[in-house]
Protein backbone atom coordinates (compact mmCIF):
# COMPACT_ATOMS: atom_id res chain seq x y z
CA UNK A 1 0.00 0.00 0.00
CA UNK A 2 1.10 3.61 -0.71
CA UNK A 3 0.13 6.38 1.79
CA UNK A 4 -0.82 9.86 0.11
CA UNK A 5 -2.50 12.64 0.75
CA UNK A 6 -5.87 13.13 -1.46
CA UNK A 7 -7.34 16.63 -1.01
CA UNK A 8 -5.86 17.24 2.46
CA UNK A 9 -6.84 13.48 3.70
CA UNK A 10 -4.29 10.66 3.99
CA UNK A 11 -5.40 7.43 2.39
CA UNK A 12 -3.92 4.25 1.59
CA UNK A 13 -4.29 3.17 -1.82
CA UNK A 14 -2.62 -0.31 -4.08
CA UNK A 15 1.06 0.49 -5.65
CA UNK A 16 1.79 1.79 -8.66
CA UNK A 17 -1.97 3.00 -8.91
CA UNK A 18 -2.05 5.79 -11.90
CA UNK A 19 -3.37 9.48 -11.78
CA UNK A 20 -6.05 7.94 -13.82
CA UNK A 21 -6.73 5.03 -11.69
CA UNK A 22 -6.88 6.90 -9.26
CA UNK A 23 -10.06 9.09 -10.80
CA UNK A 24 -11.70 6.36 -11.88
CA UNK A 25 -11.68 5.01 -8.09
CA UNK A 26 -13.20 8.13 -7.11
CA UNK A 27 -16.13 7.69 -9.68
CA UNK A 28 -14.71 10.93 -11.19
CA UNK A 29 -14.96 12.32 -14.88
CA UNK A 30 -11.62 13.37 -16.05
CA UNK A 31 -12.99 15.94 -18.50
CA UNK A 32 -14.38 17.75 -15.28
CA UNK A 33 -11.46 17.51 -13.20
CA UNK A 34 -8.08 18.94 -12.97
CA UNK A 35 -5.17 17.35 -10.44
CA UNK A 36 -2.12 18.79 -9.31
CA UNK A 37 0.50 16.24 -8.19
CA UNK A 38 3.24 17.53 -5.36
CA UNK A 39 1.99 21.05 -6.98
CA UNK A 40 2.22 20.06 -10.60
CA UNK A 41 -0.41 20.46 -12.49
CA UNK A 42 -0.61 17.07 -14.26
CA UNK A 43 -1.93 17.57 -18.32
CA UNK A 44 -4.52 15.17 -19.10
CA UNK A 45 -2.83 12.93 -21.42
CA UNK A 46 -0.61 11.97 -18.91
CA UNK A 47 -3.05 11.14 -16.33
CA UNK A 48 -2.59 6.92 -17.35
CA UNK A 49 1.54 7.32 -17.49
CA UNK A 50 1.48 9.13 -14.01
CA UNK A 51 1.62 6.80 -11.06
CA UNK A 52 1.12 7.89 -7.71
CA UNK A 53 4.44 6.96 -5.40
CA UNK A 54 4.15 7.02 -0.86
CA UNK A 55 3.96 9.99 0.47
CA UNK A 56 2.64 11.84 -2.74
CA UNK A 57 0.30 14.90 -2.47
CA UNK A 58 -2.75 14.94 -4.61
CA UNK A 59 -5.28 18.06 -5.54
CA UNK A 60 -8.34 16.97 -7.33
CA UNK A 61 -10.09 20.09 -8.38
CA UNK A 62 -13.75 20.76 -10.06
CA UNK A 63 -15.65 23.57 -10.58
CA UNK A 64 -18.41 24.75 -8.56
CA UNK A 65 -20.48 27.80 -8.11
CA UNK A 66 -18.76 31.29 -7.20
CA UNK A 67 -19.58 34.66 -7.70
CA UNK B 1 -32.44 55.63 -35.94
CA UNK B 2 -32.63 53.82 -32.74
CA UNK B 3 -32.23 50.70 -34.31
CA UNK B 4 -29.14 51.48 -36.17
CA UNK B 5 -27.62 52.72 -33.10
CA UNK B 6 -28.58 49.39 -31.54
CA UNK B 7 -27.13 47.42 -34.17
CA UNK B 8 -23.98 48.82 -34.05
CA UNK B 9 -23.74 48.53 -30.17
CA UNK B 10 -21.73 45.66 -29.68
CA UNK B 11 -19.79 44.10 -26.22
CA UNK B 12 -16.73 42.40 -27.10
CA UNK B 13 -14.08 40.93 -24.35
CA UNK B 14 -10.95 39.37 -25.82
CA UNK B 15 -12.17 39.57 -29.37
CA UNK B 16 -15.44 38.15 -28.58
CA UNK B 17 -19.00 39.40 -29.53
CA UNK B 18 -21.44 38.97 -26.21
CA UNK B 19 -24.91 40.19 -27.12
CA UNK B 20 -25.44 39.85 -23.61
CA UNK B 21 -23.75 42.42 -21.15
CA UNK B 22 -25.15 40.72 -18.13
CA UNK B 23 -22.68 38.25 -16.62
CA UNK B 24 -23.68 36.43 -13.64
CA UNK B 25 -22.15 34.27 -10.70
CA UNK B 26 -23.14 30.97 -9.37
CA UNK B 27 -22.58 30.81 -5.66
CA UNK B 28 -24.87 31.35 -3.00
CA UNK B 29 -27.91 29.52 -4.69
CA UNK B 30 -30.02 26.84 -2.56
CA UNK B 31 -29.21 23.79 -5.05
CA UNK B 32 -28.11 23.69 -8.73
CA UNK B 33 -31.46 23.43 -10.15
CA UNK B 34 -31.66 26.95 -8.52
CA UNK B 35 -28.87 28.74 -10.34
CA UNK B 36 -29.26 26.85 -13.96
CA UNK B 37 -32.92 28.36 -13.79
CA UNK B 38 -31.81 31.57 -13.00
CA UNK B 39 -29.19 31.12 -15.25
CA UNK B 40 -31.18 30.59 -18.00
CA UNK B 41 -33.86 33.80 -16.84
CA UNK B 42 -30.50 35.83 -16.48
CA UNK B 43 -29.87 35.81 -20.57
CA UNK B 44 -26.10 35.45 -19.65
CA UNK B 45 -23.68 34.11 -22.16
CA UNK B 46 -21.12 34.17 -19.09
CA UNK B 47 -21.16 32.62 -15.59
CA UNK B 48 -18.47 32.85 -13.13
CA UNK B 49 -17.16 29.82 -11.34
CA UNK B 50 -14.94 28.95 -8.36
CA UNK B 51 -12.11 25.94 -8.00
CA UNK B 52 -12.44 23.69 -5.07
CA UNK B 53 -11.31 20.65 -4.15
CA UNK B 54 -13.86 17.62 -5.28
CA UNK B 55 -15.49 15.81 -2.31
CA UNK B 56 -13.86 12.79 -2.47
CA UNK B 57 -15.68 10.83 -0.19
CA UNK B 58 -19.14 11.66 -1.46
CA UNK B 59 -19.24 10.22 -4.41
CA UNK B 60 -22.80 10.57 -5.27
CA UNK B 61 -22.89 14.25 -4.87
CA UNK B 62 -24.21 16.60 -8.10
CA UNK B 63 -21.85 18.89 -10.34
CA UNK B 64 -22.13 21.87 -11.40
CA UNK B 65 -21.42 20.93 -15.28
CA UNK B 66 -24.78 18.46 -14.60
CA UNK B 67 -26.56 21.62 -14.73
CA UNK B 68 -24.69 24.37 -16.60
CA UNK B 69 -23.32 22.91 -19.73
CA UNK B 70 -19.87 24.51 -20.44
CA UNK B 71 -20.08 23.80 -24.22
CA UNK B 72 -23.42 26.12 -24.07
CA UNK B 73 -22.42 28.67 -21.75
CA UNK B 74 -19.07 30.33 -21.05
CA UNK B 75 -17.10 29.60 -17.67
CA UNK B 76 -15.36 32.54 -16.47
CA UNK B 77 -13.16 30.58 -13.78
CA UNK B 78 -12.23 33.12 -10.79
CA UNK B 79 -9.99 33.31 -8.12
CA UNK B 80 -12.28 33.98 -4.99
CA UNK B 81 -10.74 33.00 -1.64
CA UNK B 82 -7.46 33.72 -2.99
CA UNK B 83 -5.48 36.08 -0.59
CA UNK B 84 -2.24 36.31 -2.95
CA UNK B 85 -0.43 35.77 -6.14
CA UNK B 86 0.33 32.73 -5.68
CA UNK B 87 -2.49 30.65 -4.61
CA UNK B 88 -4.49 33.19 -7.78
CA UNK B 89 -1.86 32.04 -10.29
CA UNK B 90 -2.34 27.89 -8.80
CA UNK B 91 -6.15 28.34 -9.20
CA UNK B 92 -6.19 29.85 -12.68
CA UNK B 93 -3.85 27.47 -13.89
CA UNK B 94 -5.59 24.25 -12.54
CA UNK B 95 -8.62 25.98 -14.59
CA UNK B 96 -7.24 26.29 -17.53
CA UNK B 97 -5.80 22.75 -17.29
CA UNK B 98 -9.26 21.54 -16.32
CA UNK B 99 -10.63 22.01 -20.22
CA UNK B 100 -8.85 24.96 -21.50
CA UNK B 101 -10.28 27.89 -20.07
CA UNK B 102 -8.23 31.40 -21.15
CA UNK B 103 -10.82 33.61 -20.09
CA UNK B 104 -10.59 33.88 -16.48
CA UNK B 105 -11.72 36.24 -13.40
CA UNK B 106 -8.83 37.11 -11.36
CA UNK B 107 -9.29 38.53 -7.84
CA UNK B 108 -6.63 38.76 -5.22
CA UNK B 109 -8.54 39.75 -2.29
CA UNK B 110 -6.68 41.77 0.49
CA UNK B 111 -9.16 42.39 3.29
CA UNK B 112 -11.16 39.43 5.06
CA UNK B 113 -13.71 42.02 5.94
CA UNK B 114 -14.33 43.96 3.53
CA UNK B 115 -13.07 41.78 0.85
CA UNK B 116 -11.50 45.14 -1.39
CA UNK B 117 -9.01 43.70 -3.42
CA UNK B 118 -5.39 43.83 -2.94
CA UNK B 119 -4.45 45.53 -5.95
CA UNK B 120 -0.74 45.12 -5.54
CA UNK B 121 -0.96 41.33 -5.82
CA UNK B 122 -3.88 42.13 -8.62
CA UNK B 123 -2.03 44.05 -10.90
CA UNK B 124 1.61 41.55 -10.15
CA UNK B 125 -0.42 38.34 -11.04
CA UNK B 126 -1.88 40.25 -13.93
CA UNK B 127 1.19 40.53 -15.23
CA UNK B 128 1.86 36.88 -15.12
CA UNK B 129 -1.23 35.50 -16.44
CA UNK B 130 -1.04 37.90 -19.96
CA UNK B 131 2.22 36.41 -20.40
CA UNK B 132 1.19 33.05 -19.91
CA UNK B 133 -1.71 33.73 -22.51
CA UNK B 134 -4.64 34.39 -20.63
CA UNK B 135 -7.19 36.70 -21.05
CA UNK B 136 -8.20 38.30 -17.93
CA UNK B 137 -10.76 40.43 -16.61
CA UNK B 138 -9.64 41.90 -13.35
CA UNK B 139 -11.64 42.78 -10.02
CA UNK B 140 -10.33 45.44 -9.07
CA UNK B 141 -11.14 48.87 -6.59
CA UNK B 142 -12.43 51.54 -8.08
CA UNK B 143 -9.00 53.94 -8.34
CA UNK B 144 -8.76 55.50 -12.17
CA UNK B 145 -4.92 55.55 -11.52
CA UNK B 146 -4.72 51.27 -10.58
CA UNK B 147 -7.69 50.63 -13.40
CA UNK B 148 -5.32 52.07 -16.11
CA UNK B 149 -2.42 50.56 -14.51
CA UNK B 150 -4.24 46.98 -15.16
CA UNK B 151 -5.22 47.78 -18.59
CA UNK B 152 -1.28 48.76 -18.91
CA UNK B 153 0.10 45.03 -17.86
CA UNK B 154 -2.85 43.89 -20.07
CA UNK B 155 -5.96 43.05 -18.68
CA UNK B 156 -8.64 42.30 -21.27
CA UNK B 157 -11.74 44.14 -18.80
CA UNK B 158 -11.39 46.03 -15.90
CA UNK B 159 -14.09 45.12 -13.14
CA UNK B 160 -14.31 47.90 -10.15
CA UNK B 161 -16.46 47.06 -7.02
CA UNK B 162 -19.44 49.32 -6.77
CA UNK B 163 -19.42 48.34 -3.15
CA UNK B 164 -18.01 45.43 -1.31
CA UNK B 165 -18.91 41.82 -2.28
CA UNK B 166 -22.20 40.21 -1.69
CA UNK B 167 -22.70 43.58 -0.01
CA UNK B 168 -26.13 44.67 -2.02
CA UNK B 169 -24.85 48.49 -1.18
CA UNK B 170 -25.14 49.13 -5.13
CA UNK B 171 -23.25 52.06 -6.44
CA UNK B 172 -21.16 54.30 -4.09
CA UNK B 173 -18.80 55.99 -5.90
CA UNK B 174 -20.45 56.80 -9.21
CA UNK B 175 -17.39 59.30 -9.92
CA UNK B 176 -14.58 57.50 -9.83
CA UNK B 177 -16.89 54.70 -12.09
CA UNK B 178 -17.77 57.58 -14.78
CA UNK B 179 -13.54 57.96 -14.57
CA UNK B 180 -12.58 54.66 -15.21
CA UNK B 181 -15.33 54.59 -18.17
CA UNK B 182 -14.00 57.72 -19.64
CA UNK B 183 -10.25 56.43 -19.39
CA UNK B 184 -10.53 52.83 -20.16
CA UNK B 185 -10.00 51.15 -24.04
CA UNK B 186 -10.61 47.74 -22.90
CA UNK B 187 -14.20 46.77 -21.45
CA UNK B 188 -15.46 48.32 -17.65
CA UNK B 189 -17.48 45.68 -15.85
CA UNK B 190 -19.18 47.06 -12.57
CA UNK B 191 -18.47 43.20 -10.24
CA UNK B 192 -19.77 43.13 -6.79
CA UNK B 193 -21.99 45.47 -4.93
CA UNK B 194 -25.16 45.60 -7.26
CA UNK B 195 -28.19 44.80 -5.03
CA UNK B 196 -31.24 44.93 -7.41
CA UNK B 197 -32.29 46.00 -10.70
CA UNK B 198 -31.45 49.97 -10.68
CA UNK B 199 -28.27 49.29 -9.29
CA UNK B 200 -27.65 47.59 -12.70
CA UNK B 201 -29.73 50.46 -14.53
CA UNK B 202 -27.41 53.30 -12.75
CA UNK B 203 -23.71 51.43 -13.83
CA UNK B 204 -25.38 51.23 -17.17
CA UNK B 205 -26.31 54.98 -17.44
CA UNK B 206 -22.68 55.52 -16.01
CA UNK B 207 -21.95 54.31 -19.11
CA UNK B 208 -20.20 50.29 -18.20
CA UNK B 209 -19.88 47.86 -20.59
CA UNK B 210 -21.55 45.22 -18.59
CA UNK B 211 -22.33 43.92 -14.89
CA UNK B 212 -21.41 41.07 -13.04
CA UNK B 213 -24.15 40.16 -10.40
CA UNK B 214 -24.52 36.90 -7.95
CA UNK B 215 -25.72 37.87 -4.61
CA UNK B 216 -28.48 39.98 -5.84
CA UNK B 217 -29.68 37.39 -7.64
CA UNK B 218 -29.37 34.42 -5.68
CA UNK B 219 -30.24 36.01 -2.57
CA UNK B 220 -33.50 37.44 -3.81
CA UNK B 221 -36.78 35.75 -2.63
CA UNK B 222 -37.30 34.39 -6.49
CA UNK B 223 -33.80 34.30 -7.82
CA UNK B 224 -35.50 33.78 -11.45
CA UNK B 225 -37.39 36.76 -11.69
CA UNK B 226 -34.44 38.69 -9.81
CA UNK B 227 -32.47 37.36 -12.65
CA UNK B 228 -34.87 38.64 -15.44
CA UNK B 229 -35.63 42.02 -13.71
CA UNK B 230 -31.58 42.24 -14.04
CA UNK B 231 -31.59 41.06 -17.76
CA UNK B 232 -34.25 44.18 -18.19
CA UNK B 233 -32.24 46.26 -16.15
CA UNK B 234 -28.85 45.95 -18.42
CA UNK B 235 -30.43 46.46 -21.45
CA UNK B 236 -32.39 49.13 -20.28
CA UNK B 237 -29.91 50.95 -19.11
CA UNK B 238 -27.69 50.65 -21.63
CA UNK B 239 -30.45 52.24 -24.06
CA UNK B 240 -30.79 54.93 -21.84
CA UNK B 241 -27.13 55.53 -22.23
CA UNK B 242 -27.12 55.17 -25.67
CA UNK B 243 -30.29 57.12 -26.48
CA UNK B 244 -28.68 60.47 -24.13
CA UNK B 245 -30.24 61.45 -21.28
CA UNK B 246 -31.99 64.74 -21.66
CA UNK B 247 -30.23 68.06 -20.12
CA UNK B 248 -31.55 68.82 -16.52
CA UNK B 249 -33.19 72.14 -15.85
CA UNK B 250 -33.99 73.51 -12.43
CA UNK B 251 -37.57 74.73 -13.37
CA UNK B 252 -40.41 73.35 -14.85
CA UNK B 253 -40.87 73.08 -18.60
CA UNK B 254 -44.77 72.34 -20.26
CA UNK B 255 -44.71 69.80 -21.99
CA UNK B 256 -48.13 70.72 -24.22
CA UNK B 257 -47.55 73.83 -26.11
CA UNK B 258 -49.24 77.07 -24.99
CA UNK B 259 -50.46 78.34 -28.39
CA UNK B 260 -53.65 78.27 -29.26
CA UNK B 261 -54.57 77.59 -25.42
CA UNK B 262 -58.45 78.68 -25.11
Amino acid sequence: MAKIQLNGKKVSIKQKLSVFDLIKKHKLDDSKVAVELNGVIIAKKKYKEKLIKNNDKIEIVHFIGGG
Amino acid sequence: MGDKVLKKDTFKIANKIFKSRLIVGTGKYKNFKETAAAVKASGAEIVTVAVRRVNILDKKKPVLMDYLDPKKIIYLPNTAGCFNSEDALRTLRLAREMGGWKMVKLEVLGDKKTLFPNMIETIKSTKVLVKEGFKVLVYCSDDPLLAKKLEDVGASAIMPLASPIGSGLGIQNKVNLSLIIKQSKVPVIVDAGIGTASDAVIAMELGCDGVLVNSAIAKSKEPTLMANSLKNAVISGRQSFLAGRMEKEYFGSASSPTKGLI
